[in-house]
Order: structure tokens, then C-alpha cells, then sequence
């Protein structure tokens, strides 16, 4: 996967995740390019596009659409099924999860990002192992560092 | 799941303002800093762009006072972190928090260090220079005792890490992935994974731990040892065959739902794992029978098992199908991989129906009758109102073009050239058309010159200069040389020109550039076809553009020269008096030169009309390149004292030690496009793109030119072709005409079979449908996977019958190859000939290289230069040996032939420069040959005196050589003269 791109209906930017090293000025080209061409698109259609040499997977659940760019060999559904497995991730740590909560808790969705996918490949397929390893680092983060030691072992 | 999602996400704008802890665990909400909140409901209660960005700005000097501050906590700088990361995304610059972001992760405790990393990896690209500072962090975290911060270490170095310091934390990762936490060996490997992206090298030696992450007993450090293998199967799929019965059985493990529940997804088992696998396995049996053998089974299985009907088993299904296609065919598999893409095809979903057309589009080489049964739904797809949809059976279309559906695809491909805007899309498009058009004319298809001119006409027109510029040069060359048939190929050209004409009587139309060259061009080399006394009238319309301004500079040279062949026919025109009273006065030096070259040329139309023949672009020019008419004029210049040439570099080089201060001499040379005049310059424009730099090819070129005139086309009505193809082209010419109404039957027997039972209810728009079918679909036939197979084949070699102006195109390949037969020639006596191309090599044929360099001095002052000269002098200055005359202490050798039993092509760069000659002047190092151990290199190096020629031989292969043989062959060959 070369990037992934959350943003709202509106066309804000909400997540956004690169693994291809860019420029900032080509990631605000390629976003604003994005974020336009997706957005023109009826509901009905079809949830791949040909952008540049690129293949752009998008999904929208309810007002946030979830974008992912990928190559042209790789596999169009799965990647529609990364950002579906996000979505579930999100969800079952959030609790019915909705836009708020990733504008307000960004770096969190980021971190559940990156135990789920890490370089633009996916990492961990099991939800369970996803969420175990996040929530050991959350619980970290509100314990002192003694009982982290604890937990840890 | 999504449905609730949905349902709350909708509910909620009205609580939007209200309070932002809905739907959270309590947990959760209450560590968010309120800042953030509040910056981020600042920012949603503005109404203008204008408005945040003043509240960002306003923001962001806050954090930079706040972060820059020593009384700042760590605390207060994580929280800080959070909204720079925040308003970067919203795209403002916070560039001054990078190494903040670095220093929280360096010094902050775990729940401080974790934001610190986040805003690194967010912040920072791997080629960012901040990124050194973070090594020592990654380090110290590494040999934690602490889970969570080797977690962290990893996670960062899985995202970005500078390559140089890879070494640095190798051994660390390496110990990781015996680590007793899966979590942390998991990580271990795609930290790896990282490493053999960005430096494979650095990670060889640890491939047999990559087989021992294969075989963990953890399903996730297996799953994430796939991805290394995936990558290195890719590269190189050969050496890991052995591995095939591995990944079988872990696939076989996988589909028979052997792995923990945990990994099913919506009940179906580990998909990820499976498609990875899948690929691994169509990589490993690409053109491999015995390898594919034992994956048969267990891919007939997993055909079979994905049978639930979701997303993800189509998913599975379609990983399958390309697998089962790329791997060596089964017939059974074939069959249901078949049925597989008929499901995907006949879907009422859209994402599957697009996958259907892009697996028929890939297998449609392969067996071209599954495109028969599914021609209802391409045709459907073909006005589908999703573009991508479209876009994808046009794809699918242009490779099953043929002679029989040139006509209506390229028509439906035009009509999607002129809807759409994007420019990436239009010159893919664009050069589909051309290719099936121009560059494939070798077995296709143009039913008619009047049909053919005219789609590229559209072709130009649409496609305008962002069109790849070998379309318009090769359209050229193929009215240029034409086919077999005179008569035809002069049909052909009178028709481009009465179309170009007719098109230049439109008033107020703006042709792109290319365009309007290609019709320049053509006006002026077969204006004569028409058979008016005078040229007049497209002198006036030629006269009128020049006068454009919208035209370009570059434009204007095609025109003028057009102009100038024109003139050579006419004699008096007063339209070409005001242009050269207009030009010769003109502000733009390259079209000055022209007007002048065209006044002078005027007054004596004996030497025009010779310089400027009628229909003769195609004819071989004999240059004498090496200029040796001139041998004796300066032999007596030079017993009179003159001073020797010497080459533009050192002539440069001097002029540097002599003056350190301005450069007053402008840079690159102007003679691009102010060189020629004669008839041949706009050809020679094009073509020059394609010879430029390479003195091997012109060379070969001018020697040769009666192996070139040899190879004659073949032209009539159904296709054309080269020599060479002579049987293969007689089949497809043959056959089209008695097959076309069998298939045509065919077709429609398949048709009316299929749709028996709708036949009442068929409507008036489904009869032209399926007209439209049988139009495209003709010669779809089993029969015709001749012309299928044929065009895949033209389709890799665009320039099958020009092979040498694509030797061209690819600069290194071919210099290294001229060289290559170079060597080969020189070894068998070579001939004077030869020595063009031979002087980067070996210095034996000095006296031409004297010739050359005269060649280059000669040419600097000479305006009126055929363009193969042209090319000459910029190599000259390249690898000609400058000014021999100076020489005196030239030294030399010549490669032992016995040390070169093969000489590959490819020349790889094996040894590398010496240090100290770095300093002086040299050419590039040139491979001369080599075999598994030895390879001689050689290069030049000018000093100022004298000229080296350093020929250095590398021993390859680590083992110790007992003795070196030198040998200088044919002595008589290799003089060198004072």
C-alpha cells in the first residue's frame, strides 16, 4: 500500500498515512487531487479508480470516506476488506465509533493504525492480537511505569 | 457492523457542538487534551478558509513560543505534539516542532514517548536529515527491558529509518526475532522487511532466518514472513522453487481452517494469509511445470472452498483465478478459473464486474473465446456511466484488436479521448490509438487510407502535445517510406495532404504544435502529389502561420523548412520574397539563419533542386562523415603553421585556467535547430531525437545504408509486413477473407444460442447491441489467436521494423551493444568502417580519429551541416582522442582477446574508476568484456600533455589469480603516430 487517506465528506482531512516517502508539496497535490476526484463520485459506483499508475481503493462509512492507494498487481477487494477490518477495529475500541472520535482522538486511530498495518503491508489479521496490543500500551499509559513492568510479564 | 456504524455517524452532527465523549469508553475520553478540543471546535465554528487560517496561524506561534520554551514539561510538549500534528494535516507548514517531536520520544516516559514517535513517523520522510538524531533513541529503546518501548523501537523502524544506519541497529532486530513475545518477533520481521526494501544487501546474510521465521509456531510472524518472501520471489523467483512445498502445505493448513479462530474473517480463514500465499505460489510457477504440478491440488481447492458469497471470497477467488492463469496451465483449473471470471463478469455488483473485465483483459491473450462468450456485457460495460468502467473494457478492447474491429474500437476509444479531461488518461489513450494505428502496421489494419489519415488527424488533435513524441515521428516515417504498393502509398500521401489542407482553410482553429509540424512536414515533401504548376496557395497558408504568434519557435523552423522545400519547386512567389524580407530582419536568430538560407539558396535553384530532391526523404544519404576531402587542405595548413585542433572541452578547459572570472560564453550550442536547412531537417528533427548522441548508430547507418535499403515492406489491402514475416503474414492475409464469414456465423450462432429465450422480448437497442458485438467480436475465432498472438508480439516489439532506430532510444543498452560488435569486429580484421563506433574502444585507427577531429572543427563554423554530422560532433568531443597532433606521448593497450571468450551486452561497471585520475579529465569507464572471472574495463583520461588510455582488469571471482596474461593483439593494428 503506498498511502492512506481519511477524510470527510466536507473534504477535510482527518487521518492520513504515507509509506512512500513524498514531498509535502506532492502530498498536498496528490490529497487535493484525491479528495476531488472521490468526492464527484455517484454512490453507485464502482469503489476502485485509475488514478495516475496508481489503483485508489475507496470506501465511505457514513460522513468519512477511507481512501488507500495500492499498485496495479495488488488485490482491489482485499484492500477494500484492510479498510473494512479498520473500520471493525476502530469500532470495537471506540465503541460504535463515528467521525468524532477520530477528529478528537487522532492519535489514537493512528496507533490502532499502526498495530493493524505497518510500512504499507498488513501486520497482524487477528483482531484479538490488534486490540491485546493496544490496549497493553493504553493501560501503560494510565498506571505508573512499576505496574506497566508488572503487566508486561 | 457498518450499518450501525452508519446509524450512529449519522445521528450525530446534532451532538457535535454538545459533547464530543459520546460513544466512547469513559477511559478513553478523559486523557484527550481539552486544547485540542478546543482548537478543533475553534476551527468548526469559523465559516471562512480566511478565518482558520488566521486562527492556525495564531495557533501555531502559540506552540512555537510554548515548545521552544525551557519551562515547557514533557507533558505539556506531548500535548503540543498533538495539535501540531493536527494542524499540519490540516496543511499548514509546523516544520519547527520536528525536533521536538524527536526529543519527546528521546526523553519522555512511555505514554509521552509513544506521542513522540507517532509525530516522527507522521512529520518525518526516511530521507529527512532530523531522522540521524533519532537512531540513538531507536537503540537505547531497543535493548529496553521494556515490552512496550521495544515495540515501539520497532514500529518506528518498520515506518521510516535512514538506510546508512541500518547497521547500527541490525544485530539488535536480529536477536529480536528469537524473542520469547510473538508480538515482538512479529515486529522483528517487518523491521526487516523494511531493510530489504530500501537496502537489500545489508539484510542478505540473515535469508536463513527469514526460513525459521516461516516456520514459527506464531501465525502472525509467519503471516508477516510472507511479505519478505513475496519481495524476494519477485526479484529473483528461481532460487526459492525448494520452498514451493512449504508454502502448499501452509496454504493447504490455511484453507482447511487448521489456524486459530482468531484469524477467520467473517468465517472465512486467515484471507490475507491466503492471498498472500496465492501470489507466492503464481510467482513460483510462472513458466515452471514441475513447480506448478504440486500446487494443482491445493489450488483446486481453494477454488472450491471460496464459494460463500462475499466480498472477501471473491477476493480469494480472484487471487485464484490470476494465479491458476500465471502459473503452467492446467486444463481443469483453466475451466473453472473461466467459470470464475463468468461469475465475476455476469455480477450485478460493480467492483466485481470491473474485476471481471480486468481478469478477461489479462487472460484474453490466452484464450481469446472467453471474450466471445461474455461480448454482451463488454458491450453493455462500453456505455457503462461509470468512466472506470469504461475505461477498462476499452482496455479489454484494444487487445483483441484486429483487422476486422479496428474501425469500431477505435471509434469507441475516440469517443472516450473526447470526454475526458484528465491529461494522464488522454496520452494513455492516445497512444493506444497510435499503437494500433502506426506502430502495429506490420499485420493490421487500416481498412482505408481515407479512414486512416482522418483518425489520426483526431488523434493529433486530441492528443496535442502531450502525446508521446514517437507518434507523430513514426506516422511520418510511414508515409515516408510507405508500403509495397507505389501506387497506394501515393494515394495515401496526395489524401494527407488534401486533408491537411482542407483542415488549414478552417479559420480560428488552434492545432497543437505536433500537429502542425506533422502537417508541415508532410505538405512539404508531397505538396508535389497535388500537381498545381505552382505552390502558392499553401505558401500562403504555411506564410500565414509563421506570422502566428500562438505558433512555437520550434514549429516555425518545420514551417520554414516546408516552405523552403516548397520554393525549391516554385520559383518566383512573392510570398516567399516578403517572408525572407520579413525573417531576414528577425529577432529569433534560428529563423534568421533560415530566411538567409533559404535567400541564398534562391539564387542558385541548379544546386537547390539538387539539395533539395522530390520525394526522396527516404533515400539513404551517403555523409562522408570523417570529412576526408579536406585531409590535404589541412595538411597544408598545418605545414603552414596553423594551429592544431583541439576539442571543445579542452579548448574549454583552457579558457578556465586562463581566466578565473565570468563566463561570457553562452552554454549549450545553438546548431539544434539552426544546423539544417536542407529538405531533410524536419525528419531530421524527429529522427534526431531518436539518433542523438550516438555516433555507433549513425555510423552503422551511413555504412550501411544498402543492408538498410534491402528490407522491403509488404503492403496490401488487409495488412502489411515486413520481410521477415513473410509466412506468418501470408497465414493472416490469407485466412481473414474465407474465415470472416464462418465467425461471422460463429458469432452469431453464439449469440442467438445465448439468447434464445429472449429472442421475443429482444428489442430494437438490443439488435444494434448485439450488431455492435458481432462488429467487435469478428475474427475472435479460434483461427484467428494467429492475429492475436501476432499483435501480442508487435505489441513488445514496437519497432520490429525499424530495430535500429530503437536500438537507439535505449542510449547505454546500445552503445554497449555497437560496442560489442565492435570488439567482435575488430577481432576479425576489421574494416575502415567499423572504426566509427569503434574509437571508445581501441585507438588503432588513429588516423580517423584525426579525421574526426577535424570533422568537429570543421563543423563549428559550418552552419550548412547534415544532421548525421551534427550528431557526429557532439560524440566527437565525447570519446574522439583530442588532438592527436599534440601527442606525444600517447599510450595504449589493446585487450588480450584470448581473456574475452564471451562479451555480454550488458555491460555492468565492475571496476570502478581509479582514485587519483579523478582529477583529470576522463571519458566514461566502458566494459570492454568480460566472462565469470575476468572483466576488462577501460577508459580515457586527458592530461595535458599527453592522452592514457587506462585499460583496468578486475578479477571477479574472489579467487586468487595465479597469472595475468596480457596480450596485445595484432600489433600492426595499434601504432601510434607523433
Amino acid at each position: 500500500m503506498q498511502f492512506m487517506l481519511l477524510f470527510s465528506r466536507q473534504g477535510k482531512l482527518r487521518l492520513q498515512k504515507w509509506y512512500v516517502p513524498l514531498s509535502d508539496k506532492e502530498k498536498k497535490k496528490i490529497t487535493r487531487e484525491l479528495v476531488q476526484t472521490v468526492l464527484a463520485r455517484k454512490p453507485k459506483m464502482c469503489s476502485f479508480l485509475e488514478w495516475r499508475d496508481l489503483k485508489i481503493v475507496y470506501k465511505r462509512y457514513a460522513s468519512l470516506y477511507f481512501c488507500c492507494a495500492i499498485e496495479d498487481q495488488d488485490n482491489e477487494l482485499i484492500t477494500l476488506e484492510i479498510i473494512h477490518r479498520y473500520v471493525e477495529l476502530l469500532d470495537k475500541y471506540f465503541g460504535s465509533v463515528c467521525e468524532l472520535d477520530i477528529i478528537f482522538n487522532f492519535e489514537k486511530a493512528y496507533f490502532i493504525l499502526d498495530e493493524f498495518l505497518l510500512g504499507g503491508e498488513v501486520q497482524e489479521t487477528s483482531k484479538k492480537n490488534v486490540l491485546k496490543a493496544i490496549e497493553q500500551a493504553d493501560l501503560l499509559q494510565e498506571n505508573s511505569p512499576s505496574i506497566v513492568l508488572n503487566y508486561c510479564r | 457492523m457498518s450499518d450501525i456504524v452508519e446509524k450512529t455517524l449519522t445521528a450525530l452532527p446534532g451532538l457535535f457542538l454538545q459533547n464530543q465523549s459520546v460513544g466512547g469508553p469513559a477511559g478513553v475520553k478523559t486523557s484527550f487534551s481539552s486544547r485540542l478540543g478546543g482548537l478543533v471546535r475553534g476551527i468548526t465554528a469559523l465559516t471562512s478558509k480566511h478565518e482558520e487560517e488566521k486562527l492556525i496561524q495564531q495557533e501555531l506561534s502559540n506552540l512555537k513560543a510554548t515548545v521552544s520554551a525551557p519551562t515547557t514539561t514533557l507533558r505539556m510538549m506531548k500535548e503540543c505534539m498533538v495539535r501540531l500534528i493536527y494542524c499540519e494535516m490540516l496543511g499548514y507548514d509546523a516544520s519547527f516542532g520536528y525536533i521536538h517531536a524527536i526529543k519527546l520520544a528521546q526523553q519522555g516516559n512511555l505514554l509521552e514517548k509513544r506521542v513522540g514517535y507517532l509525530a516522527v513517523s507522521l512529520f518525518l520522510h526516511e530521507n529527512h536529515e532530523l531522522l540521524l538524531l533519532l537512531v540513538n533513541t531507536v537503540v537505547k529503546d531497543l535493548q529496553s527491558t521494556n515490552l512496550v518501548e521495544v515495540c515501539m523501537a520497532l514500529t518506528i523502524v518498520s515506518q521510516i529509518f535512514p538506510r546508512e544506519m541500518i547497521p547500527a541497529v541490525l544485530p539488535l532486530i536480529e536477536d529480536k526475532l528469537q524473542h520469547s513475545k510473538e508480538i515482538i518477533r512479529r515486529k522483528a520481521v517487518l523491521a526487516l522487511y523494511k531493510f530489504h526494501l530500501i537496502a537489500p544487501n545489508q539484510v542478505q546474510h540473515i535469508h536463513i532466518k527469514f526460513r525459521k521465521a516461516l516456520c514459527d509456531r506464531d501465525v502472525g510472524v509467519m503471516a508477516a514472513s510472507l511479505h519478505i518472501y513475496f519481495r524476494m520471489i519477485k526479484e529473483n523467483s528461481s532460487g526459492y522453487k525448494d520452498l514451493t512445498g512449504s508454502f502448499v502445505t501452509i496454504l493447504k493448513q490455511v484453507v482447511g481452517g487448521k489456524l486459530p479462530v482468531d484469524f477467520n474473517y467473517h468465517s472465512v480463514p486467515a484471507p490475507w494469509i491466503q492471498i498472500q500465499l496465492l501470489r507466492i505460489l503464481g510467482l513460483l510457477g510462472k513458466d515452471d511445470q514441475r513447480t506448478s504440478e504440486l500446487m494443482y491440488d491445493v489450488l483446486d481447492e481453494s477454488l472450491r472452498r471460496a464459494e460463500l458469497n462475499h466480498n472477501v471470497t471473491y477476493a480469494i477467488l480472484f487471487e485464484c483465478v490470476h494465479t491458476v492463469y500465471s502459473i503452467y496451465p492446467k486444463s481443469e483449473l483453466l475451466e473453472k478459473a473461466a467459470k470464475c471470471i463468468g461469475k465475476f463478469v455476469l455480477s450485478p455488483k460493480i467492483n466485481l464486474k470491473y474485476l471481471g473485465l480486468k481478469a478477461l483483459t489479462y487472460v484474453i491473450q490466452q484464450d481469446p473465446t472467453l471474450a466471445l462468450q461474455h461480448q454482451m456485457t463488454i458491450i453493455e460495460c462500453l456505455d457503462h456511466p461509470d468512466p472506470i468502467i469504461k475505461r477498462e473494457t476499452l482496455e479489454l478492447l484494444y487487445r483483441i484488436t484486429n483487422a476486422q474491429n479496428i474501425t469500431v474500437i477505435v471509434q469507441k476509444m475516440l469517443e472516450y479521448l473526447h470526454q475526458s479531461k484528465e491529461e494522464y488518461i488522454i496520452v494513455n489513450l492516445v497512444g493506444k490509438i497510435a499503437d494500433i494505428l502506426v506502430l502495429n502496421t506490420v499485420d493490421t489494419y487500416a481498412p482505408d487510407n481515407a479512414w486512416f489519415i482522418q483518425t489520426m488527424n483526431a488523434v493529433f488533435s486530441v492528443g496535442g502535445d502531450v502525446m508521446h513524441p514517437d507518434i507523430p515521428n513514426n506516422f511520418m516515417r510511414l508515409l515516408a517510406e510507405g508500403f509495397d504498393d507505389e501506387t497506394e502509398d501515393q494515394q495515401l500521401r496526395l489524401y494527407a495532404v488534401q486533408s491537411y489542407l482542407t483542415l488549414l482553410d478552417v479559420e480560428n482553429v488552434f492545432y497543437p504544435q505536433k500537429f502542425l509540424q506533422v502537417m508541415s512536414w508532410v505538405l512539404g515533401e508531397y505538396y508535389y502529389l497535388l500537381d498545381k504548376d505552382t505552390p502558392e496557395e499553401v505558401l500562403t497558408k504555411l506564410y500565414k502561420l509563421l506570422m502566428n504568434d500562438s505558433v512555437s519557435s520550434e514549429t516555425k523552423a518545420w514551417l520554414i523548412a516546408a516552405v523552403t522545400k516548397l520554393t525549391s519547386q516554385a520559383h518566383s512567389s512573392n510570398i516567399v520574397e516578403r517572408l525572407i524580407q520579413e525573417f531576414t530582419i528577425s529577432l529569433d536568430t534560428c529563423m534568421r539563419q533560415h530566411a538567409f538560407e533559404l535567400k541564398h539558396l534562391r539564387e542558385n535553384v541548379e544546386l537547390m533542386k539538387s539539395l533539395l530532391p522530390v520525394d526522396k526523404s527516404c533515400e539513404d544519404m551517403v555523409v562522408d562523415a570523417s570529412l576526408s576531402f579536406l585531409d590535404g587542405f589541412v595538411a597544408e595548413e598545418l605545414s603552414q603553421g596553423a594551429a592544431p585542433y583541439k576539442p571543445h572541452h579542452q579548448r574549454q578547459e583552457e579558457k578556465l585556467s586562463q581566466e578565473k572570472v565570468l563566463n561570457f560564453e553562452p552554454y549549450g550550442l545553438s546548431f539544434s535547430s539552426s544546423g539544417f536547412t536542407g529538405r531533410q531537417s524536419p525528419a531530421g528533427i524527429s529522427l534526431g531525437s531518436d539518433i542523438s548522441g550516438n555516433s555507433a548508430e549513425t555510423g552503422m547507418k551511413e555504412t550501411n545504408s544498402l543492408k538498410l535499403e534491402g528490407i522491403k515492406k509488404l503492403w496490401g489491402k488487409e495488412g502489411y509486413l515486413p520481410k521477415k514475416e513473410g509466412k506468418t503474414g501470408d497465414e493472416t492475409e490469407a485466412l481473414p477473407v474465407p474465415q470472416e464469414s464462418i465467425i461471422m456465423e460463429n458469432v452469431d450462432q453464439a449469440v442467438t444460442k445465448k439468447d434464445q429465450c429472449q429472442v421475443l422480448t429482444q428489442s430494437k437497442e438490443e439488435k444494434e447491441k448485439q450488431l455492435l458485438a458481432s462488429s467487435l467480436f469478428v475474427g475472435l475465432g479460434s483461427e484467428s489467436t494467429i492475429n492475436l498472438l501476432g499483435k501480442a508480439d508487435t505489441v513488445s516489439h514496437k519497432f520490429r521494423r525499424k530495430p535500429k532506430v530503437k536500438e537507439t532510444k535505449s542510449g547505454e543498452t546500445t552503445s554497449a551493444h555497437s560496442m560489442t560488435c565492435s570488439y567482435f569486429s575488430s577481432s576479425s580484421n576489421a574494416t575502415y568502417e567499423d572504426d566509427y563506433y569503434l574509437d571508445a574502444l581501441q585507438d588503432r585507427g588513429d588516423k580517423e580519429l584525426n579525421k574526426f577531429s577535424l570533422n568537429s572543427e570543421l563543423l563549428d563554423s559550418e552552419s550548412l551541416t547534415e544532421l548525421p554530422s551534427v550528431e557526429k560532433l557532439s560524440n566527437c568531443k565525447l570519446s574522439s582522442s583530442p588532438s592527436l597532433f599534440t601527442d606525444n606521448n600517447m599510450e595504449g593497450f589493446h585487450p588480450s582477446q584470448s581473456t574475452a571468450p564471451s562479451v555480454a551486452p550488458e555491460t555492468s561497471l565492475a571496476s570502478s574508476l581509479l582514485e587519483e585520475t579523478s582529477e583529470h579529465m576522463h571519458s566514461e569507464l566502458v566494459e570492454v568484456c568480460h566472462n565469470e572471472t575476468i572483466s576488462v574495463s577501460s577508459y580515457k583520461i586527458w592530461k595535458d600533455d599527453c592522452l592514457f588510455i587506462v585499460w583496468s582488469v578486475s578479477n571477479k571471482s574472489g579467487l586468487e589469480l595465479k597469472s595475468a596474461n596480457l596480450e596485445i593483439a595484432p600489433a600492426e593494428n595499434f601504432k601510434v603516430r607523433q
